[in-house]
């Protein structure tokens, strides 16, 4: 399936994305997956951040390659904001499209002139998403809503981790993800309602409440066990609140994870009758004595002699893969995840494609992203 | 304005946690969700008990992930039942299933079976592994999918084996994405009237987590993210990038330039490639912000600017985070919009609490 085949569901849209960096532009390559018309707004000098944010020192075609797998697929054009002339030919823009997102400190976009109410003004359909860190209230409000410091203030950073450890934050913008995500999924739903009522909706995201509905499971947890600090597991944790034998385990040649099952039967099948001496209630109660038990039966064999045994009776247990063996993994191959994105001038690399499939088809545009102002001309009225 | 998503029905059949997530997504966005459970115990969610807690006899998973629901208890490998269960759905707008690759189909009531009884059927499906291939058949389960996805060597330091994250990121977000692809064929329904089949997997899900990893490494030779020796958090990004000890207290620092960093840690020739110099760095870094508790230095740096917080446990949170974190306590839709949204309900429905209700709504025969 290509861009804007007319079977895709958002097929039609126009998505303006004056947002920087990663949840918002990530939100609007959702949207652009899934086959709308997604037009970066940028600012002449430069352009989004990230354009300049070389991670792992890679660029494609001048720009950084983290920014082509955020904005692949999308236009640009270029705008000031700050002058009359630009900012009318914006509000033009904004007049022909269906959704707009940004992710300005809240009241950044107020003092532009293009808040909510005043862009309700001027297009009564239009689905306005808005990203911060905090939400437009509270003591957070101004600081920077960048994803490990919403990591480090969420307590997600001590749920990670052996209990002797400091705090490990996960190493990957979870919550920039999580947060694009919630944004669809708002933008789409007013987009519904908009079907039915013809007017647009104001969404609002944020990183931390993302990440309060990311640990939703344990924080309910915490709420209900009298707000006790989950203690992580003395080793292997995968997660603080669940029982042994859950888990991360060393065999002599690799890692594998093992999942929920009884002590008893766990014991039965590892010949270890240590684990089955276990009461079953000591998976809560004794749960690091009974790990370093586990731990100690499977250092002794390699991991797929345990995986065998434990797999062929229903246990839930897997490999700990690294990329490389994921990578070159039958499962990997059979998911077809990836694909290459080419540049114009015929630069090209490879990213992973949309996480959604529709009828049985992935969602796949080859499109890198666009050089900063590349579609000015065509789209903005002189 | 009313709730986005009021007057649509959804008819969930999935259990534990990454369907019941999508569904709880519609609901919070006003959709009316109904479970079709088994009556012989229910979704297994009911329980799981994770720290031992309990809401009403089930676990308080349970309840944080199903608040707000119907539950309808139906035998499907009987004919009534899945003359109930098609009833349901011929009344409905969407159909959320998360069995296994296969089971569905043995069930009667695969997408395939569902269009010629409704055509413009909605339906959501979510696996562990898609639905073919080497691992379609093994347990979609969050830390096992984890496991696969490489996703564990990306957090902890470099002496650490792996470190998944402490928290079932593969479920969540493999909800999100099958909510995400739901309200985009709800769209493209209301223009087009036409039905779809959006399907994800929990290592579709991971894979889009890691995107920006995924992509860089794919691109670079496929060397992979180094973890640093304390204090890791991104394995691609360069001094200062992460979590330090501070005399009492931890700081996270985000991307900040060393030559900006430098005269505020009175440490002015703070200087190197931030990548390849990153250890050295770091541990200069570390040393000055041992003098000051985390606090102190989060005042300080913030005050200039300096993209930094404290590591905070979950009560701290609470004191000191206003909105929004009162507004997710107890956790509820993680986003506002324009008109009311939110199921008010904190607690899921007892198994088959309202089958009769439904049944007569709905036109099922009476439960025998």
């Amino acid at each position: 399936m290509t861009l804007n085949a007319p079977a895709l569901p958002l097929t039609g849209l126009r998505v303006l994305d004056f947002a920087q960096f990663l949840a918002g532009p990530v939100a609007a390559l959702r949207l652009c997956d899934l086959g709308a018309e997604v037009i970066k707004v940028e600012r002449p000098d430069g352009g989004d951040l990230c354009r300049s944010m070389v991670v792992n020192d890679q660029r494609l075609e001048g720009d950084s390659l983290v920014f082509h797998t955020f904005n692949r697929g999308k236009k640009s054009v270029t705008a000031d904001l700050k002058q009359p002339t630009d900012l009318d030919r914006i509000r033009a823009l904004i007049a022909t499209a269906d959704v707009m997102i940004h992710n300005f400190r809240p009241g950044v976009m107020d003092r532009i002139g293009l808040g909510y109410d005043a862009v309700r003004a001027l297009n009564p359909r239009l689905v306005y998403g808005a990203v911060s860190g905090y939400g437009s209230i509270g003591p957070w409000r101004d600081t920077p809503g960048q994803d490990l410091l919403v990591q480090a203030l969420s307590g997600i950073a001590w749920l990670n981790g052996n209990a002797d450890d400091g705090p490990v934050p996960t190493g990957f913008a979870m919550l920039d993800v999580a947060t694009a995500g919630h944004l669809v999924q708002g933008i789409l739903a007013c987009l519904v309602r908009r079907g039915i009522t013809g007017t647009g909706g104001l969404v609002e995201v944020d990183l931390m409440s993302a990440a309060l509905d990311m640990t939703f499971e344990q924080f309910t947890c915490f709420l209900n066990d009298d707000n006790q600090q989950p203690r992580r597991h003395a080793q292997g944790n995968a997660n603080p609140y669940q029982p042994a034998p859950y888990g991360i385990y060393r065999a002599t040649d690799g890692w594998m994870a093992l999942a929920m099952c009884p002590l008893a039967k766990l014991g039965d099948l590892l010949d270890a009758p240590q684990i089955a001496a276990f009461a079953q209630e000591d998976a809560f109660t004794r749960l690091d004595e009974v790990k370093a038990v586990v731990s100690k039966v499977l250092e002794t064999r390699p991991r797929q002699h345990w995986l065998e045994i434990l797999g062929a009776a229903g246990v839930w247990c897997a490999p700990v893969l690294d990329w490389p063996e994921f990578a070159a993994s039958d499962g990997f191959a059979a998911l077809d995840p990836l694909q290459t994105i080419r540049t114009p001038e015929g630069a090209e690399a490879r990213t992973t494609r949309c996480p959604i499939r529709i009828d049985g088809q992935t969602l796949r545009n080859p499109a890198a992203a666009p050089a900063l102002g590349a579609d000015t001309a065509a789209i903005l009225t002189p | 304005m009313s709730a986005p998503l009021s007057g649509l029905t959804v008819i969930d059949f999935s259990q534990f946690l990454a369907g019941p997530y999508a569904s709880l997504r519609l609901l919070d966005m006003g959709a009316r969700v109904i479970k079709v459970e088994n009556p012989d115990g229910g979704d297994l969610c009911r329980r799981h008990y994770v720290s031992d807690t309990r809401i009403k006899g089930a676990s308080t998973l349970f309840h944080a992930i199903n608040r707000g629901k119907e539950s309808i208890a139906l035998d499907l490998k009987a004919p009534q039942g899945l003359d109930a269960a098609r009833r349901l759905i011929a009344q409905a707008d969407i159909v959320i299933q998360n069995f296994r690759p296969g089971v569905i189909q043995r069930l009667g009531l695969a997408y395939e079976d569902l269009r010629p009884l409704k055509p413009d059927l909605i339906y959501g499906s979510i696996s562990g592994y898609g639905e073919s291939g080497a691992w379609s058949c093994e347990p979609g389960q969050d830390l096992l999918a984890q496991a696969r996805s490489g996703l564990m060597w990306l957090s902890g330091n470099a002496d650490d084996g792996p470190v998944p994250v402490g928290l079932p990121i593969a479920d969540i977000s493999a909800g999100a994405c099958l909510a995400q692809g739901l309200l985009a064929a709800l769209f493209h329904h209301a223009r087009t009237g036409k039905g779809t089949h959006v399907r994800t997997s929990l290592l579709e899900a991971l894979m889009d987590m890691q995107f920006e990893f995924l992509s860089t490494w794919l691109s670079n030779g496929e060397a992979p993210p180094a973890r640093r020796s304390e204090g890791s958090a991104h394995g691609y990004l360069g001094a200062p990038y992460g979590v330090y000890a501070c005399a009492t207290g931890h700081l996270a620092l985000a991307m900040t330039p060393l030559d900006r960093l430098g005269p505020l840690l009175d440490l002015p020739d703070l200087a190197g490639d931030p990548f390849k110099d990153r250890e050295a760095l770091c541990q200069r870094i570390t040393r000055r912000l041992r003098d000051k508790p985390a606090e102190a230095w989060e005042a300080e740096l913030g005050a200039q600017g300096v993209w930094c917080a404290r590591v905070l446990t979950w009560d701290e949170l609470r004191a000191k985070g206003g909105d929004p974190v009162s507004r997710m306590l107890p956790p509820s839709l993680p986003l506002r919009m324009g008109g009311s949204v939110g199921s008010s309900a904190r607690v899921g429905p007892g198994l088959d609490e309202h089958g009769s209700a439904l049944r007569a709504e709905f036109g099922l025969s009476p439960k025998r």
